[in-house]
């Protein structure tokens, strides 16, 4: 990851596919997807139910690696990496925000955000300030000690976005960041997303299925039976 | 990384209070066991050492009989008064000799009668086995010819007399009347139960030709001169021994000769093993305790599937999460061995006063206590801990 940002493109796609089980009875999840994202990007991955979207979020998260096709991560093939290097590569440039919040329970909204940091092995004193700035960032920083079961819905996705953002990724992935939550909750998320691209120039990945939410983003790809099917900027 | 850990281990541990503690218990009770059974066993081992050297660490028993690990052999020649005497006069490293005799019997006195032991021995019987004279007297040198006297233990005195005075009663033992000069001061039982006060000292003459009807000595206690001749003392009998009972060279011999040492090293040895065997048993609880907390781990990391998910997508790596959950498990064992430790000291303290056992406390089983118990933290919490490390981070996340 040497090279400098705009240089290569963050995330390069070529004709990926990642198929699941075995030959007679395959299903091809993504069919030879390619697209480039660059820096500072916000984009939405829409399209129905199975057709392909939450397995290019894994694929692009690293959860998951191409069957066939290449995945470049700043110029870096993330195909040929081990397990410990995706977790690395997880570790230090990527946030993940899910739609189910994904918080530790019983767990305070300070520790939940200062998790990644203990894997950066930042000392303890280090994490609790950036862990309060995050939560500062997304206005929660009075709410700190309180455990998800003591915060809203909207107060938890904000807490995982905190989480996400602490270790200043280079790349945010959003998997259905608003489909607990009611239409208040999904605008001032979705404000707060779009805060972050602009102010910080942080490049994120959103897979949803509703349209209005997709709007908020500045470039839209649809996905169709494993293919992209549209990829358009919406003119934000 | 690794006090992180740990720091998050404790927090999960208390997050899970009652589930910590029962999985802890097994180890705890393991521990614990294995501790107050090998303490409660080396207090036993002392006592029986101490009671032992109370006899006299300088005695010495001569018996017939070839081998005294085997049953004693019939044909062996019984000893008579005369090894005795040949003990006394030729052995020097010897200070007294008690030739004796016994034979259960039936003591009457009154309406009262007591089933004891009667031992045909000698005044010196008194000092060789260190028994003092409460009341009365020891045999006259008349009485040692052959009169019909006996002295009494302490509980032979209390079955037939009470609160009576003894001194100069005349008690029948078996078929014959016999006059009471003496009582002795009670030792107390043994630590295996004995009652060590439940016997009749008669002189050995009368003792042959009224009681045995023969003129065999079951036993000759002989005293050392000091402590340090005993060894020798032992060696000039056997020597002696064999001379008299005219033992070829090479042949064993057919009778032997203890010495306290030996059956203190005897009886260290039984309660030696018994305490390593109750501390094996006590050992196994203490792998059952392992179980446990794989058990629980297991469930655990099934339970906290999604916890692992979220840790994996935020960049933890599988030997990360092996590690946590191998801390976990071994913090609870520990945490439960050190709790066992506690709770085994006080069983054994109070259990060393209820059996009226001496509280020796052994440094070496704790740390092996201990160090056992994290040792199955290890090998038990790996299983499970290797189980979440493998996981599929996807799959994880999706797990309800």
């Amino acid at each position: 990851m040497s090279s400098a940002p705009g240089a290569v493109p963050l995330v390069e796609l070529r004709a990926v596919s990642r198929i699941y089980g075995r030959a007679d009875s395959e299903v091809r999840a993504l069919d030879s997807a390619s697209c480039i994202i660059e820096d500072g990007e916000f984009v939405a991955v829409t399209g129905a139910s199975g057709s392909g979207k939450s397995t290019c979020l894994n694929v692009l998260g690293c959860l998951d690696v191409p069957s066939a096709g290449e995945y470049l991560f700043r110029g870096v093939n993330v195909g040929a990496l081990s397990a410990d290097q995706l977790a690395l590569l997880r570790r230090n440039y990527l946030g993940f925000v899910f739609q189910g919040f994904n918080l530790l329970g019983r767990t305070s909204a300070l520790e939940n955000v200062e998790l990644p940091l203990v894997y950066r092995r930042l000392g303890s004193k280090e994490r609790r300030l950036l862990a309060l700035q995050a939560l500062e960032e997304v206005g929660l920083r009075d709410r700190a000690l309180h455990t998800p079961a003591e915060l809203s819905g909207g107060q938890q996705q904000r807490v995982a976005i905190a989480r996400a953002m602490v270790s200043k990724p280079q790349m945010l992935l959003a998997d259905e960041p608003t489909g607990n939550l009611d239409s208040a909750k999904k605008a001032d998320i979705m404000q707060l997303l779009v805060r972050l691209n602009q102010t910080r120039q942080l490049t994120i990945v959103m897979v949803t299925h509703e349209h209005d939410i997709a709007q908020y983003a500045t470039r839209i790809i649809v996905f169709t039976d494993g293919r992209i099917t549209d990829d358009r900027k919406t003119g934000r | 990384m690794i006090w992180a850990t740990v720091v998050m281990a404790l927090r999960e541990i208390r997050r899970n209070t009652l589930r910590s503690v029962l999985t802890t218990l097994g180890i705890v009770i393991g521990v614990a066991s294995v501790i107050a059974m090998v303490t409660l066993g080396r207090g036993a081992t002392a006592k029986i050492t101490q009671e032992i050297s109370g006899m006299g660490t300088n005695l010495l028993i001569v018996a017939p009989g070839s081998d005294r690990r085997g049953p004693t052999s019939a044909s062996a020649t019984a000893l008579k008064l005369d090894d005795a005497t040949a003990i006394q006069r030729d052995v020097q490293a010897v200070a007294e000799v008690a030739p004796t005799a016994s034979r259960g019997v039936l003591a009457v006195f009154g309406n009262k009668n007591w089933n004891t032991v009667a031992n045909g021995s000698t005044n010196e019987y008194f000092s060789v086995r260190r028994f003092v004279l409460a009341e009365g007297e020891l045999f006259s040198e008349a009485q040692l010819k052959g009169s019909l006297a006996c002295v009494l233990g302490a509980t032979v005195r209390k079955e037939l007399f009470g609160a009576l005075d003894p001194i100069g009663a005349s008690i029948r033992v078996g078929s014959v009347a016999c006059l009471v000069t003496g009582v002795l001061v009670a030792k107390g039982p043994s630590t295996f139960g004995q009652d060590q006060d439940d016997f009749i000292v008669m002189p050995l003459l009368a003792f042959q030709r009224r009681i045995s009807g023969n003129t065999d000595v079951g036993t000759v206690f002989v005293s050392a001169k000091s402590d340090q001749l005993t060894i020798k003392a032992k060696q000039q009998i056997e020597l002696l021994m064999r001379e008299r009972r005219h033992i070829a060279e090479g042949q064993a011999n057919d009778f032997t000769v203890q010495d306290m040492q030996e059956i203190s090293s005897m009886l260290g040895r039984i309660t030696g093993s018994l305490t390593a065997l109750l501390g094996a048993i006590a050992g196994v609880s203490l792998l059952v305790g392992g179980i446990g907390i794989m058990n629980i781990m297991l469930v655990s990391v099934t339970e906290r599937t999604r916890e692992i998910g979220i840790r994996l997508s935020i960049g933890a790596r599988g030997k990360e999460v092996l590690l946590q959950f191998l801390i976990e498990a071994v913090t609870l064992s520990i945490l439960g061995g050190a709790i066992g430790v506690a709770v085994g000291l006080l069983a054994s303290f109070l259990g060393a006063r209820a059996l009226n056992l001496p509280f020796a406390v052994v440094p070496e089983i704790i740390g092996v206590a201990f160090a056992f118990s994290a040792t199955v933290g290890v090998a038990f919490g790996f299983f499970p801990a290797r189980k979440a490390s493998r996981m599929n981070p996807i799959e994880a996340l999706r797990h309800e």
